[in-house]
């Protein structure tokens, strides 16, 4: 009985050890984010904070384009997202239902996509977006970062169009229903599901992309939120705003955090469907 | 049959265009480029130089220098991460109160874009107000004053550690994935054989969740050879932090306006690719991917 008890003991210990482990940072920048400069900026800062500001919250849009940053992200993921999501449903559905020569290799050549290193093609992708004048446009963006996210959807989707059970497609295929019209009309609305958790998957790799970003947009006002929040500058080179770039830090990981706790079963899934992270 | 191949083709052009288009013909340019000498600067001239740029990779002091910090990063936090992250899978594979709070807390590490918890993390390590840096000096791993991000060694475990504390979740999770499929049956078996937790883990969950581990490990060290964000944002690659992709990206896009570096920037982008073809061949190996 006491053995019980210990290995009890020590079970709770480790969860909440592993809870703040992964919470800690977060909590830290939201209180960093509310304490006046005079209780931030303090030799022995305190866990819990003793007065409590917004100002933060206000100068990072009075000061910078802040909310212009937070849309060129929303555009360009959301965009990703869509894109994504048609061209790798008729990709997945090919690959999961019909049969044609050649599958494994137009597979492996998707796959080995995922783990191209992004810094390869930087160079090359640079100079073809810059003769195209597509340098500081959301196209630009939105491109390359449909290849980044192709693979992952291709994947996860072809492996959920597989557990659907064939027998609703094969009674529409009698009737002398198209393969297009099939997938449109029947397939996607009954995967909706598998949609979801992909293009949740998709969504937060677009928004969370820093190297693209940071090399193909180079005006601020063209900057998405992580390259915003990375080239964070204060009046003087020297001196960072902390307060605001918490604030800055809180207001765009707060969705993210919300999204988590909503659709966490949908993401875990997505993420072990895949065993491929973007 | 054959209408079902030209279907097929249909459905996968797009895809395949794309995918073409972004990924393989940049790539191939990558190459190309590789053989040349020229600027960004416009109306620079291309002169070409064989495998100059090549050779010049094995002699660049700080090429070698990237290189051997991008195999140490690689090596700690994938070690890290494995174990930490296994020991994270078992833990929360048991029933608690709040489990499904405890998992979603899990995967805020990994949904927090990297450059903004390296900002949350450059704050936490800052040399004078920093929480981190004040349980270091409380701990007694540092002297008083001393800034963690601004010493050669000390960054780099810096970095690793943020490293970790993002990636060991998303581990965990992973591998939870592998612990959930194992069935009961054999656990109630092995107990019944008169076997203890330890060997129950040893002789049971080991054996059975090593291929989940495996798969997550390859894929971790891939996604770790490539490192950029987290390095780029705490340290810019100064204080002996430099990785590959860091440097990599600092000569294509800082030195490559002023002088005729683009293509060998372009060669060091090659022998990246290179680097983690090698690793990315024994994924997809290890997948044992089956198409009918």
């Amino acid at each position: 009985m006491q053995k019980k008890v210990v290995a009890k003991a020590i079970l709770y210990i480790s969860v909440i050890v592993i809870f703040f482990w992964c919470v800690f940072p977060f909590y830290w920048a939201f209180t960093s984010s509310i304490k006046p400069d005079r209780d931030l900026f303090k030799e022995n800062p305190s866990l819990i904070p003793k007065r409590v500001t917004f100002i933060n919250y206000v100068k990072v849009f009075s000061d910078r384009p802040f909310h212009v940053n937070i849309m060129n992200s929303a555009i360009v993921a959301l965009a990703t997202t869509f894109f994504s999501l048609l061209i790798g449903v008729m990709a997945g559905y090919a690959i999961a239902r019909l049969k044609f020569p050649m599958k494994a290799l137009v597979m492996s050549l998707i796959l080995a996509v995922s783990m191209f290193p992004q810094v390869s093609i930087l160079g090359s992708f640079f100079l073809i977006l810059r003769f195209l004048h597509l340098i500081n446009t959301y196209p630009g963006l939105i491109l390359p970062y449909i290849t980044l996210n192709l693979p992952l959807a291709v994947w996860i989707l072809q492996s959920f169009f597989r557990e659907l059970p064939i027998e609703i497609e094969e009674a529409s295929l009698i009737d002398g229903c198209s393969r297009f019209r099939l997938l449109w009309s029947i397939v996607v609305p009954i995967s909706s599901p598998g949609l979801v958790a992909t293009g949740l998957l998709i969504f937060i790799n677009s928004w969370n992309e820093f190297l693209f970003a940071l090399t193909f947009m180079q005006k601020p006002r063209m900057y998405t939120v992580p390259v915003a929040v990375a080239l964070f500058r204060g009046a003087s080179q020297y001196e960072i705003p902390w307060g605001q770039l918490m604030a800055a830090a809180v207001i765009v990981t707060l969705p993210l955090v919300i999204l988590v706790f909503v659709f966490q079963n949908k993401i875990i899934e997505g993420l072990s469907a895949g065993a491929v992270k973007g | 049959m054959k209408k079902q191949g030209l279907t097929a083709l249909w459905m996968l052009l797009p895809a395949v265009l794309t995918i073409s288009i972004v990924a393989f013909f940049p790539l191939f340019k990558t190459f190309y480029d590789s053989f040349y000498s020229f600027s960004l600067r416009p109306g620079s001239i291309r002169q070409f130089v064989g495998f100059t740029n090549y050779e010049r990779l094995s002699r660049d002091p700080r090429f070698i220098y990237a290189l051997k910090n991008t195999v140490f990063f690689t090596v700690v936090s994938v070690f890290f991460e494995t174990v930490l992250g296994t020991l994270m899978a078992l833990v929360v594979h048991q029933k608690f109160a709040l489990r499904g709070l405890v998992r979603a807390a899990m995967l805020i590490p990994w949904a927090i874009p990297t450059a903004i918890s390296s900002q949350m993390w450059r704050w936490m390590f800052h040399d004078q107000f920093g929480i981190m840096t004040k349980i270091c000096e409380v701990l007694g791993i540092i002297q008083p004053g001393t800034p963690i991000l601004g010493r050669p060694g000390l960054a780099m475990w810096a970095i690793i550690f943020v490293d970790v504390w993002k990636t060991t979740p998303f581990m965990a999770i992973l591998i939870l994935a592998g612990l959930q499929i194992i069935p009961k049956e054999l656990y109630e078996a092995a107990r019944i054989d008169g076997a203890n937790a330890f060997q129950r883990f040893f002789r049971v969950t080991l054996p059975l969740i090593t291929p989940t581990i495996g798969v997550a490990l390859i894929f971790r060290t891939l996604d770790a050879l490539r490192v950029f964000d987290v390095v780029y944002v705490m340290t810019r690659g100064a204080v002996g932090t430099e990785t590959l992709a860091v440097y990599n990206r600092h000569v294509l896009m800082d030195r490559a306006f002023t002088g005729n570096w683009f293509g060998y920037g372009s060669a060091i982008s090659v022998a990246i690719f290179i680097l983690i073809s090698i690793f990315a061949f024994m994924y997809i190996k290890s997948l044992k991917l089956k198409f009918d």
